[in-house]
């Protein structure tokens, strides 16, 4: 399967090493990944905060850069609720690409059938289902099947999973006492689970996270679940 | 609307305030999740709740798709059985007609059943201007009212207390209240309840609301808890109900889906312990004057909105206040409008038409919770978004020029070239950084960034962006 790579931009910029771990996982499994150079940004930043008409020459740039993919993946929930649920309302003629667009979980367990990447590690790790995931992508245990398949990994459950860690993008600026509000009660849940390691399917949310448990100089590595999977997360 | 006083202080700072205070936290916190639980159950155990919604939706779509048909055909069915009509195009309208009413009536006083309508037009403030008092007999609105306070939830006005709280506003404020009252909520209910007692004795007009109002009988509906309803319903002499006009339901046997969304969706319960319905006047049976006030107020321009408009569908039950990580750390008043959490997010500044409301859609991270519980499916976050693009594109200030920064970054993000040259030289600033600190954190940034650093560490640029290293390695590094 010919399938383009959408980075986005927080990874391209912050994480890259998520994209290395995507790319990494596909080609291992014998598929064609690219990197269409044209992308940027989804534009979900614009969009979300009001400035649609901003937004709209970059949904025209995503759907120009992947025009020719039989599928897209990213390894963003949020980004890719973005083109899947606001792409078609945004500019009707992305409808049938963005139905294309795939979270790195859905691609995996339900395009290519696969739940076992043959990884392995050996650390105390837990799952923050982030909201735009769970809730727009709606995907589920996806995640949490391909982590369970990870070979001597103990997995934990974290306390009141579903609930948003306050970043919400410019929410975290314009409304920061109320967000930090929010991640002080994530943080808590997270270092309550003992874990070494929190993983989700979104840096963004994980750079919030993170950002906070680092604060706290919490003993708690923020990290992809791409990286566990393709065995590039490192110790926590 | 009426907003309340002080109601245009923006949300952020007021949610400052709220924030400071530890004991409104702990008490939103237990109340909220105690609720949300609740509810989460009875939900649960409902194996068509997903097309209880849908249906739901779609009556309530379609009582705003022929709004003008129903309300003539609610107002023809209730003059034929005895009840008087009266049409309110705003708050004042309201107000004045109901003064009016109860002047007529004879009456200095009137007892109320706990109602969102009469709250947002400021109804009480209204009939005391014209030194008529007003007594709120629902539990919680009667202690919000002794306080001196302002409703801080829909369907539980006084969440934002702890009953130690209520013990003292009741010691303090309430007539007749026992000198020695402790603050076990048996005891502090029958205190109340003495009270009340009182008081529905005493009227000869009430005030309400209406959950529903049956377009094909002319029949309204009040659902409630506490039999205080009931008895304001059944006891005086003149009923005076104000009615927002999407409260209409087309027929009777709509009732069927809406009885069961509701009691699930607000106090989770499986059904409400009292509903009253009634249909004009029954000689030797409850009121002999019965009025009903429809209220627009704001509703019909809200219609007008395609993308704004449904959340005239909205129940009041209040599920998504209890679902909110938003509300339930700031309660109810940092929003300053009648209609807080998710839905006064974006049912307020729907209902002002103005700009008083306008932080309230930016009070929100969007993470969705409220429109998974919403029982007619109301897309909060959907109209959330739409509203923040009236804001920005209505605010076009030349001085100083608002969201430069958003659309500098867009002119960036743009053109492939001009953004791959951005991240290269983000990626340089994160080297120069990395090394002069010797850590890929930063603990402090400039304004804007300073809101994120003030409770979070900020990560570095990577030394490379993704695309540097594709296009280095053709993704096989």
């Amino acid at each position: 399967m010919r399938i383009g790579l959408f980075i986005t931009c927080v990874n391209d910029l912050v994480y890259p090493a998520t994209g290395v771990a995507v790319t990494r996982i596909l080609r291992g499994l014998g598929h064609t990944v690219e990197f269409p150079a044209g992308q940027t940004c989804c534009g979900q930043l614009h969009a979300n905060s009001g400035y649609r008409r901003a937004a709209l020459p970059l949904v025209h740039g995503f759907a120009a850069a992947f025009a020719g993919y039989d599928a897209v993946v990213s390894p963003s929930g949020s980004c890719v609720a973005m083109v899947r649920e606001w792409y078609p309302r945004l500019v009707p003629d992305t409808a049938a690409l963005a139905a294309r667009v795939y979270e790195l979980s859905e691609l995996l367990v339900d395009v290519l059938g696969v739940t076992d990447l043959g990884a392995r590690y050996p650390y105390r790790v837990t799952y923050h289902p982030t909201c735009h995931g769970l809730r727009v992508l709606r995907l589920g245990d996806r995640p949490l099947r391909l982590l369970r398949a990870v070979r001597d990994i103990e997995l934990v459950d974290l306390p009141a999973a579903g609930e948003c860690c306050g970043f919400g993008g410019t929410f975290a600026l314009r409304n920061a006492e109320v967000s930090a509000a929010m991640l002080a009660d994530k943080c808590g849940h997270v270092t309550g689970t003992g874990a070494g390691v929190l993983t989700a399917a979104d840096n963004s949310c994980l750079a919030h996270i993170g950002g906070g448990l680092s604060r706290t100089r919490a003993a708690v590595r923020a990290v992809h679940y791409a990286q566990i999977l393709a065995g590039t997360a490192g110790a926590p | 609307m009426t907003g309340r006083p002080g109601g245009a202080r923006p949300f952020p700072a007021a949610a400052r305030v709220a924030l400071a205070d530890p004991q409104l936290r702990a008490n939103l916190r237990n109340a909220t999740g105690t609720i949300r639980d609740k509810r989460a159950a009875v939900v649960a155990e409902q194996p068509d709740w997903a097309q209880l919604r849908a249906a739901g939706a779609a009556i309530k779509d379609r009582v705003l798709r022929h709004l003008p048909e129903l309300l003539e055909q609610f107002e023809h069915a209730a003059t034929a059985a005895g009840a008087t009509v009266h049409w309110a195009p705003d708050a004042a309208a309201a107000n004045r007609i109901v003064a009016d009413l109860v002047r007529a009536a004879g009456a200095r006083e009137v007892v109320k059943v706990k109602s969102m309508a009469t709250q947002e037009i400021g109804l009480n403030q209204a009939l005391a201007a014209e030194g008529l008092a007003a007594y709120e007999t629902d539990l919680a609105e009667l202690i919000v009212q002794l306080g001196g306070d302002t409703p801080s939830h829909i369907l539980v006005p006084a969440i934002h207390y702890n009953r130690t709280q209520i013990r003292d506003i009741f010691t303090d404020r309430m007539p007749g209240a026992p000198a020695d009252l402790d603050d076990d909520p048996a005891a502090l209910a029958e205190a109340a309840r003495l009270h009340l007692r009182r008081r529905f004795l005493a009227a000869k007009v009430a005030v309400s609301g209406a959950n529903f109002a049956i377009a094909e009988t002319g029949t309204l509906v009040v659902l409630e808890s506490e039999g205080n309803g009931r008895m304001c319903l059944t006891l005086p002499d003149t009923l005076i109900s104000v009615v927002g006009v999407e409260k209409l339901l087309p027929a009777f046997t709509d009732l069927e889906v809406f009885l069961q969304l509701l009691p699930r969706s607000s106090t989770g319960e499986r059904m409400n312990p009292y509903t009253s319905m009634w249909t004009g006047v029954h000689p030797g049976d409850g009121p002999r004057s019965v009025h009903v006030v429809l209220l627009d107020n704001g509703r019909s321009s809200v219609l007008a909105d395609g993308t704004g408009r449904q959340a005239l569908r909205c129940i009041r039950c209040s599920a998504c206040l209890n679902v909110c990580p938003v509300y339930e750390r700031v309660g109810g008043h940092a929003y300053g409008s009648v209609y807080p959490g998710p839905i006064g997010a974006i049912l307020a500044p729907q209902l002002s038409g103005g700009t008083a409301y306008g932080s309230l859609p930016f009070a929100s991270s969007l993470c969705g919770a409220c429109a998974d519980v919403c029982p007619v499916r109301i897309d909060i976050p959907e109209v959330l978004v739409h509203l923040r693009q009236s804001t920005v594109e209505s605010t076009s200030a030349w001085f100083p020029p608002r969201g430069t920064g958003m659309r500098l970054l867009a002119w960036v993000m743009r053109d492939p070239r001009r953004y791959g040259a951005a991240l290269r030289l983000a990626a340089f600033g994160g080297r120069v950084a990395a090394t002069v600190l010797r850590r890929r954190v930063l603990h402090r940034l400039p304004w804007p960034g300073s809101r994120w650093t003030a409770a979070r560490d900020a990560p570095l640029p990577a030394p490379e962006p993704f695309r540097d290293w594709w296009r280095r390695t053709g993704g096989a590094g």
